[in-house]
């Protein structure tokens, strides 16, 4: 095998060509979401290396390292807007509470109806929230916190790619109903998204994404002893 | 760089605040909240960070591929249980958007506030 692709470089170099060129597609082909395009650039230089995705992990650890700082960054847009989240205050935590309890009502409702597996049901209850905190309570409750991932995953990418024109055809445009929504269904990609649409819609997306991260860490305390 | 430096301090303390008193929320939602903190009590200027944090909040999605490739590797393995696992992500997902932006509308309150966003987001 070459030496180079087994150089950090070689992944950080894949990811971030691959992130620049879906930007550019993006600007020209408004409805391809660069988290979809970026992805299957990758996946396809992958396949046809034959490169093993575990070691590509490896490799891109500096990138999931800079989530941490890049989640505390998103302080900045929400202490911009405080005299807004203020007067917001009550419907803010209200919205985003109802929010968590139809997050984990909803989906542990459609995996019992399709008859999905116990595993299944304990690692889908947390998927709402951003995967750190989806692991924690995974693990807690007892399912697979490499599934938890994976459904907290595939839930921002869904909600930041579709999130948008539904919330539009239901009628919630106004940006601090927008940006709410993002955050508690979408979590960090509901809050990349949002912030494209402003900045105001991206600091209530970012507030809703935390405060749905605690408000559901306390929604499963309960549930702990009822299903442990 | 003071900027990075800062945020970098704050992701990292808030993993050490995890480790060291076992808070249920992970590392970096806990670095968020303290340096919310230090900005509300003026201990962080805004100007000092601002540009830093525009810089990363700018390129969220780019963190976030990781995660997408892993969780793309893990989608064949899924077996008997697909159907079961596509219909609760995707119900729940528009589940939670429809519930928190509803909700979110319907206690805004009322006083010439959507003419304010408009400005704000202008």
């Amino acid at each position: 095998m070459i030496v180079f692709l087994h150089d950090p470089l070689f992944g950080l170099t894949l990811t971030v060509g691959a992130y620049a060129i879906a930007r550019g597609i993006h600007s020209r082909i408004r409805w391809l979401h660069p988290i979809l395009s970026s992805s299957a650039i990758i996946l396809i230089v992958l396949a046809l290396l034959r490169f093993p995705i575990a070691e590509f992990q490896g490799e891109v650890g500096l990138l999931t390292t800079l989530l941490g700082p890049a989640t505390v960054a998103l302080g900045v847009p929400i202490y911009k807007h405080r005299r807004l989240i203020r007067e917001r205050v009550a419907s803010v935590l209200i919205s985003v509470l109802a929010g968590s309890v139809t997050g984990i009502c909803s989906a542990g409702a459609l995996v019992l109806l399709t008859r999905g597996s116990h595993e299944v049901l304990l690692s889908i209850l947390p998927k709402s929230v951003s995967s750190p905190i989806g692991i924690e309570i995974s693990r807690s409750l007892g399912g697979t916190p490499e599934l938890s991932v994976m459904f907290s995953v595939v839930t921002g990418v869904l909600g930041g790619v579709l999130g948008p024109a539904f919330l539009y055809r239901s009628g919630l445009r106004d940006p601090v109903s927008f940006g709410l929504a993002m955050g508690s269904a979408a979590h960090g990609f509901g809050t990349a998204r949002s912030l494209q649409e402003s900045e105001t819609a991206g600091s209530f997306s970012a507030l809703a994404m935390g405060l749905s991260g605690i408000t559901t860490s306390l929604l499963f305390i309960p549930l702990y002893f009822w299903l442990g | 760089m003071r900027g990075f430096a800062i945020l970098l301090g704050f992701g990292l303390a808030g993993v050490l605040l995890h480790d060291v008193l076992h808070v249920p929320l992970p590392g970096n939602v806990l670095g968020l909240l303290l340096f919310l903190g230090a900005l509300f009590g003026k201990v962080v200027k805004l100007e000092w960070v601002e540009e830093s944090a525009n810089l990363l909040t700018g390129h969220l999605l780019l963190f976030f591929i990781p995660y997408v490739i892993g969780a793309a590797a893990l989608i064949p393995l899924l077996g008997a249980n697909a159907v079961s696992i596509v219909v609760g992500v995707v119900g729940s997902t528009f589940a939670v958007l429809w519930v928190t932006g509803t909700v979110a509308k319907k206690t805004a309150p009322k006083n010439k506030k959507e003419e304010q966003d408009d400005r704000l987001s202008a």
